[in-house]
């Protein structure tokens, strides 16, 4: 007989790194999304190709109304990108390991190198916030003298998606532990976060009861979790009409 | 026997006899034996004469494999997947359509191979060859679509298990590592299974052929002879692979089918996927082999005399209780979603039906069911070449669309309405082009160099049946075969 606190879900990650997003306060001014591409080296598809669903942005804001014409409401701006799943739907699927867990940092990866764009990984993504390189695109002047040269270029044939600003990340660890300290909450931020003017984005240690993104987590209290209910456990919360 | 015969019979009954004698050689290709040399030159005739259509065609078809398959695949190289239709959300399209659907053809071929072997089918005994051909060159298709469908394919081996510096290893939990695994042992053991009964065949040819034909045989048929311990041996062989595919064969398309089952989509999330695949195979590649059939009957020599009626007659109930299968599989799949009550998976299924690609939903089942359900039941329409190649046809078309549903139609729509998006085909159109005529090249290519007819397999079958006389009746008897 089994008993029902025996059953074990796969619930066993607490998350390391994690968001909340006010949606209230979002203004859709996509400067999350503009900075995320000046920050992680992303391609410009063109209208055409941006026309017919190839956009690469890692995070997107999605807009939504109410009603029928003309009684047509807004409903808060969603931004969306990768919620770095603790149980990730993506994870299992490839079969080359080219998108695999962290246990360091606790998120999810893609080994650009590794993928050999079977496109797996993004069916199986339930936010579909997975963005392939359909071609090479062209970087216009003088775009092509701005990538960041912490992040790697990506060729045609490579699924790509948010990495939450690893190297950010990175670049913190290692500056505290040349100070021989932890890295403090607020020190760095993503990009997004960074640049978002109504500071509708929080970045931080999620497994901290004292961070800020767990304060606000537990101020706002009505946080909602995108398709929890499928066990992906993601670790962007979501505050809307409070 | 003889006692039988002596007795006295009423002239009239005797006519009757005869004549009912007659139908059934003219019926029965099993009943209707020929000297061996006889049929050993007909089938080197159907190889040796080959009339100006037959280049013609085959130019033609080399020019569209030539544009269709290799300069269209190559330009999708250079250039990226961005020339073909896929987007977001319809990250697989007609590529994965086409891997599936040429699977499926490629099941038939060993599904009446196999089984009809094993269960000791003598209708079987002419079109086998035909049949598992179909399989080889089905195979080489799907790996064409699988190949095209990745990003980057020059990197196609680290899909497979090999030794390497960083012991980097495929994901064993991905259901894609599983698929080529499967499609790769399908495909050897197929080959294998198609070579073992060629052998006594290219025996035959390399003792009735000259030059370079001579050394081509000499070469492939390893030295058979024929003696008892060779035939002891392959007979051992064929029968171990007779029985060991058919489970391989079972197993391809329920891994296929897992790359859908296994996935976090509604609709795709379906537990009865497996068999659901594999009855959905044998559908369209039963099809496929009733138009195979079809024309080898129609075009090449002397196969009038080794294809009838019967044959196809056999066939098309197959057909008939295949397409009753599926009808079966599809209701209880979508019965199941839509009682299953999931708000995504209610929406997707009223998408398929009333979506600006319903159409091809309503045109999938008409195909699938109404077609053959309406056609095949009746015996002489089901014996007619023509008729059932159409069925067969209409019920590839169908089952392509089944495919066509199920993938980019059914990734169209998701958890995220934001990202909702129809898929428009692209270079798919000509490299899938391509693959078609690259399958019907190789298999023209093969009709002319190996023996499509298995004769010996068909003299074995002829000797051990005779038409017997007892009293007015005439009795088809049959030896107890090995």
């Amino acid at each position: 007989m089994i008993r029902p606190e025996e059953i074990k879900m796969s619930t066993e990650e607490t998350g390391k790194w994690g968001m909340v997003i006010d949606q209230d306060i979002c203004t859709g001014c996509q400067a999350c999304v503009a900075a995320c591409a000046m920050e992680n080296n992303i391609t410009f598809v063109g209208e055409k190709d941006s026309g017919y669903g190839r956009s690469m942005h890692w995070i997107r804001i999605e807009r939504f109304w109410e009603g029928e014409y003309p009684e047509v409401k807004m409903t808060p701006n969603q931004p969306m990108l990768c919620q770095q799943c603790g149980s990730a739907t993506c994870e299992p699927v490839c079969p080359a390991f080219a998108t695999v867990h962290s246990q360091a940092e606790q998120l999810n990866l893609q080994v650009y190198n590794r993928c050999v764009g079977t496109r797996y990984c993004a069916n199986n993504c339930p936010y579909q916030v997975r963005s392939f390189n359909w071609r090479d695109y062209k970087r216009p002047e003088p775009l092509s003298n701005q990538f960041n040269p912490d992040v790697t270029v990506r060729r045609r044939g490579v699924m790509e998606k948010c990495t939450f600003c690893i190297q950010r990340i990175h670049k913190a660890q290692d500056t505290a532990k040349s100070e021989g300290r932890e890295v403090v909450d607020g020190e760095f931020t993503t990009a997004c976060a960074q640049a978002c003017p109504a500071s509708a984005i929080t970045f931080g240690r999620v497994d901290d009861p004292e961070s800020l993104v767990s304060q606000l987590a537990r101020a706002h209290g009505h946080g909602v979790k995108h398709l929890e209910e499928l066990g992906t456990l993601p670790n962007v919360t979501y505050f809307k009409g409070g | 026997m003889a006692g039988y015969n002596k007795k006295a019979e009423p002239a009239h009954a005797k006519a009757e006899s005869h004549s009912h004698a007659e139908h059934l050689r003219e019926k029965h290709l099993m009943l209707d034996p020929l000297p061996r040399g006889q049929m050993n030159s007909m089938v080197m005739e159907s190889m040796y004469e080959t009339s100006w259509k037959f280049w013609v065609v085959f130019a033609i078809l080399s020019v569209i494999v030539a544009y269709g398959l290799f300069y269209s695949w190559g330009v999708m190289i250079a250039e990226g997947l961005g020339v073909a239709g896929v987007n977001r959300p319809s990250y697989w399209g007609i590529f994965l359509v086409n891997t599936v659907f040429w699977i499926g053809i490629s099941h038939a071929g060993t599904f009446i191979s196999a089984i009809l072997r094993v269960f000791k089918a003598e209708f079987r005994r002419p079109f086998t060859r035909a049949a598992e051909l179909m399989t080889t060159f089905g195979l080489v298709q799907a790996g064409f679509s699988v190949f095209m469908h990745m990003g980057r394919v020059w990197l196609a081996y680290w899909l497979m298990p090999y030794a390497n510096q960083r012991m980097l290893w495929p994901n064993l939990h991905s259901p894609l590592t599983w698929d080529l695994l499967a499609i790769t042992t399908y495909l050897l053991s197929s080959t294998m299974y198609l070579f073992l009964p060629l052998i006594p065949d290219l025996a035959m040819a390399r003792d009735r052929s000259t030059g370079w034909r001579k050394t081509f045989y000499k070469t492939l048929a390893l030295g058979f002879r024929g003696t008892e311990g060779e035939w002891a041996h392959l007979r051992n062989a064929m029968n171990i692979f007779a029985f060991a595919i058919i489970p391989v064969m079972f197993s391809v398309h329920t891994i296929v089918s897992w790359d859908f089952a296994a996935a976090t989509r509604p609709g795709w999330n379906s537990s009865i996927f497996g068999p659901y695949f594999v009855i959905g195979a044998l559908h369209s590649g039963m099809g496929a082999v009733i138009m195979v059939l079809a024309v080898v009957r129609g075009t090449m020599k002397h196969m009038k005399y080794f294809i009838r009626a019967e044959h196809f007659d056999g066939i098309a109930k197959l057909m008939l209780i295949i397409s009753m299968a599926w009808a079966y599989f599809f209701f209880n799949d979508y019965m199941v979603q839509w009682y299953g009550g999931d708000k995504w998976t209610h929406q997707l299924l009223h998408f398929h039906e009333a979506g600006p690609m319903g159409w091809m939903w309503f045109a999938m089942l008409i195909f699938n069911i109404a077609v053959p359900w309406a056609v095949l039941w009746n015996q002489k329409w089901r014996s007619t070449p023509w008729i059932v190649f159409i069925v067969g046809f209409f019920i590839n078309v169908g089952m392509w669309f089944e495919r066509y549903i199920i993938i980019p139609i059914s990734l169209s729509i998701n958890r995220m309405p934001f990202t909702w998006r129809l898929y428009e085909p692209g270079i798919e159109i000509p490299l899938g082009i391509g693959t078609l005529a690259f399958f019907i090249l190789l298999y023209m290519g093969a009709s002319k160099l190996i023996p499509l007819i298995p004769v010996w397999e068909v003299e074995e079958g002829q000797m051990a049946h005779e038409l017997k006389q007892f009293g007015r009746e005439t009795v088809v008897s049959v030896s107890e075969l090995e």
